[in-house]
């Protein structure tokens, strides 16, 4: 077997130097009825051509994004990933090294880290940001945990604006801890009153901004109403690249931020792995989940970094931890990190400055089409469409005219009489063309 | 010496080795901080400006740039390069950190990863243009259920704790059902489990109660005999346990915990030892984890992405979350919304799992088989068993004289009067060349060191860490302490105070006022 070094004569030399009698000596402790006496019902090995001829079948039956006009967003986003992204990546440095325990010899994941924990603060106007959480909606669990623990109340309020996998997600761990998560109804216009809800007793209020349906949410004035009750404003958003020309959370109020970062540095990868950023305000710093790295000295006073403030974490407090989460999503923050060093202010502004404008020519074009309305005021590169008929009978027949145009709001909301509602999001991989097929799919669909 | 726009910038104090103008040594480059180097205004990627149109955000277009530092390509590119060359890493050498698995991770993994079908696919386009990628989850899902004598399996969660969440949260969810929530308050943890264990424990609303080991290292069925009671909803077992030993009594136990009408949590991170060998089902299991990122090597990247399947019994399948995947006529579908699965606990993230994670590690999987599988186990297993052989006459054993399963575990008392600790021996092996072994885990073991070489390791390799340990182990012996004060030498950093960064933390970099 190609991956293993040991041949027959080595294994016979070492059993003999371990003084067992054969290798199943070494599995005694296993009760002898447990054991296996043959070899799993699963097939034999494969050379690598086998295998790559197997994967390339699978992989062959799907529509890849790239392949097609391509509009499909509500939390992860086709963007372009330069090629420098994935060769540094790869380097066998990164990808194949451990958390970084030690640190004199994994100064480049942490300094690494360091940087992305920066841009992270920066991107969101936060103060501080630790090293990522599993992806988005993970982030937004973790964040209202957080807030139960800094505000000792249990209380969380979720807008009907926020994506609802991560509503669910939130009120799955809440029932289990036997917390309150109020998820109120789907926002399609942004109308809801968030502020008029909290309460002395509410710990935080979660809002998502661009929300699932793309509109904008001004923070401000619910950042003052929480302050006034003693509760926590948790900041949503599941598009990093939106954070280009918009206010960024942290200058709206924002207590802790939860974002999904894929959309700087990493593929669609059929929703995972990706990377979920988490800032705070520094007066929470103790309360923040995951790892952090922290700049020191080395023995002769050069700078270096170093995993810190670990007695929050699992391995050290244990049932009393911030929480569970351990591994996180180290090379996927690398690649955020890397994208985002190419970028800088300059191509980061240039970059959401061309997703908001092709969102925009393609509102004003599928506006145009007879029966449908586009029903954002606001957005930044995706937004609602309302069509006359089924919205999810129409995505997948636009998909049969090899078109990808959106996601049907019943996908993520079945049941709430949201049926006529798509999805479409727009970036800067989109040209005139594809906006052109779009339409007229759109058209085909709503013709017959 | 480190420049900024042509001017130096201090970062490095005097030392006499590193007494070179640029602070350099040879291939190792001392590397500024993107923020140092950087400028805001410099940008890496060519973006044509947009035509001048019309915003659609209101009141909300952002006043204040972020702050981000942009670089060009080759910037960027030698930036990256020079961080990567501080690392090390499994390609470079053994990785012998005991309970992270630390094995080869193939390319071809890598490269089959990347293929368009899977990376550029959307987890909500429509399910009639991913079938592919839904049979390999499918697929995926029947491996593991295959090799770990299961029934269903959950695969949405995305790394090794978050699996354990989710399999104490479908543990809650049948007892729930079962009309006993209110009751089953407590969940037993061996104190040798790893952290996350009572960690998820607690996530999933459960309290902790701790179980002792017996002096073997394994856990004693009449203790657990002995906390078992109405009130108990689950145990949560590592086997082969974090001491590197497989739970001799697991049958006898995962049968009192059944009868106690309690649930048999198995946490899968040292599944490598067993695979093909046993199945945690036939032992008794209700739940177990698999990451997916140890056994099946997936990358670890610096610490993640990782993913943590669940593979479950058949008395907790029907409390799964969703999504999970169901085979229709026309194909396959994932069951999205709890609507349609009423016993579903709920959802723990969103859309279906790590699918990268999942593609690489089908592809090592139907690269190895059923025969290369069970043979990575005994390899991994023998290589242990070789490391503790050619080692224990130096280094003491904290639970006796009996073979390991695929780690060995030494403690610090062989060091007594020395004057040194776990750490500094770790230390010492970073400048022979080697990642150290985990220190200081499992907590049930005085300054545990704990070696898992995994199968990846050939003879060779393994018989140059064993002379190397054996050379430091007895310079320790003989009181020559030179190579551990201090140590790393060697390294691109000394010996890091971290007291210092946990004191006063400094978690990102901030424009020094000039």
């Amino acid at each position: 077997m190609r991956y293993l070094p040991l041949n027959d004569e080595d294994r016979a030399d070492m059993l003999a130097r371990v003084g067992a009698a054969g290798i199943d000596a070494l599995f005694a402790d296993i009760p002898e009825a447990k054991r296996l006496a043959r070899d799993l019902d699963l097939p034999h090995r494969k050379t690598e051509m086998e295998v790559e001829r197997l994967l390339s079948g699978f992989a062959a039956k799907n529509v890849a994004a790239g392949s097609v006009p391509f509009f499909v967003g509500a939390g992860a986003y086709k963007h372009h990933i330069p090629a420098t992204v994935d060769h540094l990546i790869q380097r066998s440095e990164f990808l194949t090294s451990y958390t970084p325990y030690q640190p004199e010899i994994a100064q480049g994941t942490l300094q690494a880290i360091f940087e992305f924990q920066t841009q992270v603060a920066n991107l969101t106007a936060m103060e501080v940001a630790n090293a990522s959480i599993y992806d988005g909606s993970t982030a937004t669990v973790e964040a209202v945990a957080m807030a139960h623990r800094i505000t000792k109340r249990r209380k969380a309020i979720l807008s009907g604006g926020l994506h609802p996998h991560y509503a669910e997600a939130v009120s799955t761990y809440a029932g289990m801890a036997g917390d309150e998560a109020l998820v109120l109804p789907p926002d399609v216009f942004a109308t809801e009153d968030l502020g008029a809800l909290v309460n002395g007793e509410t710990s935080c209020v979660v809002m998502q901004s661009p929300d699932v349906f793309g509109n904008l949410r001004d923070l401000s004035e619910l950042a003052a109403h929480c302050k006034a009750k003693g509760a926590l404003l948790i900041a949503v958003f599941t598009e990093a690249i939106s954070l280009g020309l918009i206010h960024p959370p942290g200058a709206m109020g924002a207590d802790i931020v939860a974002g999904e970062g894929q959309s700087i540095g990493n593929r669609l990868n059929f929703g995972g792995p990706y990377v979920g950023l988490f800032a705070a305000k520094a007066k929470y710093l103790r309360q923040m989940p995951g790892r952090l790295c922290g700049e020191t000295a080395d023995a002769l006073g050069r700078r270096g970094f170093v995993l810190t403030l670990s007695t929050r974490e699992q391995h050290i407090r244990r049932d009393k931890a911030t929480s569970n989460i351990c591994t996180n999503s180290g090379l996927a923050s690398l690649a955020f990190s890397i994208h985002l060093t190419l970028l800088g202010d300059a191509g980061l502004r240039r970059l959401a400055r061309i997703n908001h404008a092709n969102a925009v020519a393609l509102a004003s074009r599928l506006a145009a089409v007879p029966g449908v309305e586009v029903l954002n005021t606001t957005f930044f590169n995706e937004f609602t469409i309302k069509i006359a008929g089924d919205a999810a009978a129409a995505v997948e027949r636009m998909a049969e005219a090899g078109v990808l145009g959106g996601v049907p709001v019943s996908r993520l909301l079945p049941d709430k009489g949201l049926d006529d509602l798509i999805l479409t999001a727009s970036t800067e991989v989109n040209t005139e063309a594809d906006r052109a097929a779009f339409v007229v799919a759109l058209q085909g669909v709503l013709s017959c | 010496m480190l420049m900024r726009h042509g001017q130096p910038i201090e970062v490095a104090g005097p030392a006499e080795e590193t007494r070179t103008f640029t602070g350099n040594r040879g291939l190792e480059i001392e590397e500024g901080l993107i923020f140092e180097i950087g400028r805001p205004e410099n940008t890496g990627v060519d973006l044509d400006e947009p035509a001048p149109f019309e915003y659609r955000l209101g009141t909300l277009e952002r006043q204040q740039p972020a702050g981000l530092p942009g670089l060009s390509e080759p910037e960027t590119m030698r930036h990256y390069v020079r961080l990567s060359r501080m690392n090390y890493a499994i390609d470079a050498g053994i990785y012998p950190l005991g309970s992270c698995t630390m094995k080869h991770n193939p390319r071809l993994n890598e490269v089959i990863a990347r293929l368009p079908g899977f990376a550029d696919i959307h987890p909500l386009q429509p399910q009639a243009s991913v079938q592919g990628a839904l049979e390999v989850i499918a697929e995926l899902g029947r491996w593991l259920m295959v090799m770990t004598g299961m029934d269903a399996v959950a695969m949405s969660p995305r790394a090794g704790a978050h699996g354990e969440a989710c399999g104490m949260m479908v543990i809650k969810a049948a007892i729930a059902a079962k009309g006993e929530a209110a009751t089953r308050r407590i969940v037993l943890v061996p104190e040798s489990a790893h952290g996350t264990n009572p960690a998820s424990a607690a996530t999933a609303g459960f309290e902790v109660r701790a179980v002792p080991a017996r002096p073997d290292g394994t856990l004693d069925p009449a203790e657990i005999r002995r906390q078992l009671g109405p009130d108990v909803a689950a145990i949560m077992l590592t086997n082969p346990n974090t001491c590197g030993l497989f739970e001799t009594d697991v049958v006898e136990i995962a049968a009192m915990v059944h009868e106690a009408g309690a649930y048999f949590y198995c946490d899968g991170a040292n599944f490598n030892a067993i695979m093909g060998k046993t199945r945690p089902g036939d032992l008794g299991a209700d739940a177990m984890h698999i990451n997916l990122h140890k056994t099946f090597s997936t990358p670890h990247g610096g610490g993640g992405p990782g993913a943590g399947p669940v593979v479950l019994s058949s008395r907790l399948a029907p409390f799964a979350p969703v999504p999970f995947l169901r085979r229709e006529e026309g194909g396959l579908r994932l069951v999205e919304h709890r609507g349609e699965a009423p016993g579903a606990f709920g959802r723990i993230a969103a859309f279906h799992g790590q699918m990268g994670m999942f593609v690489r590690a089908f592809a090592y999987m139907a690269s190895h088989g059923a025969d290369g599988l069970r043979q990575a186990a005994e390899d991994a297993v023998l290589n242990a068993n070789y490391v503790r052989a050619n080692l224990k006459d130096l280094m003491s054993e904290p639970f006796g004289d009996r073979p390991c399963m695929h780690e060995v575990l030494f403690d610090e008392s062989w060091l007594k009067g020395t004057g040194l600790t776990a750490l500094d021996f770790a230390k010492a092996m970073i400048d022979e060349g080697f990642h150290p072994m985990t220190i200081y885990f499992p907590l049930v073991a005085h300054g545990a060191m704990l070696i898992e070489p995994t199968e990846s390791e050939s003879k060779a390799s393994l018989d140059l860490f064993i002379a190397a340990v054996r050379d430091l182990a007895l310079a320790v012996l003989r009181g020559e302490t030179g190579r551990f004060d201090g140590a790393p030498h060697y390294a691109p950093r000394r010996r890091l105070d971290e007291t210092r960064a946990a004191r006063n933390p400094v978690l990102k970099w901030t424009k020094p006022i000039v």
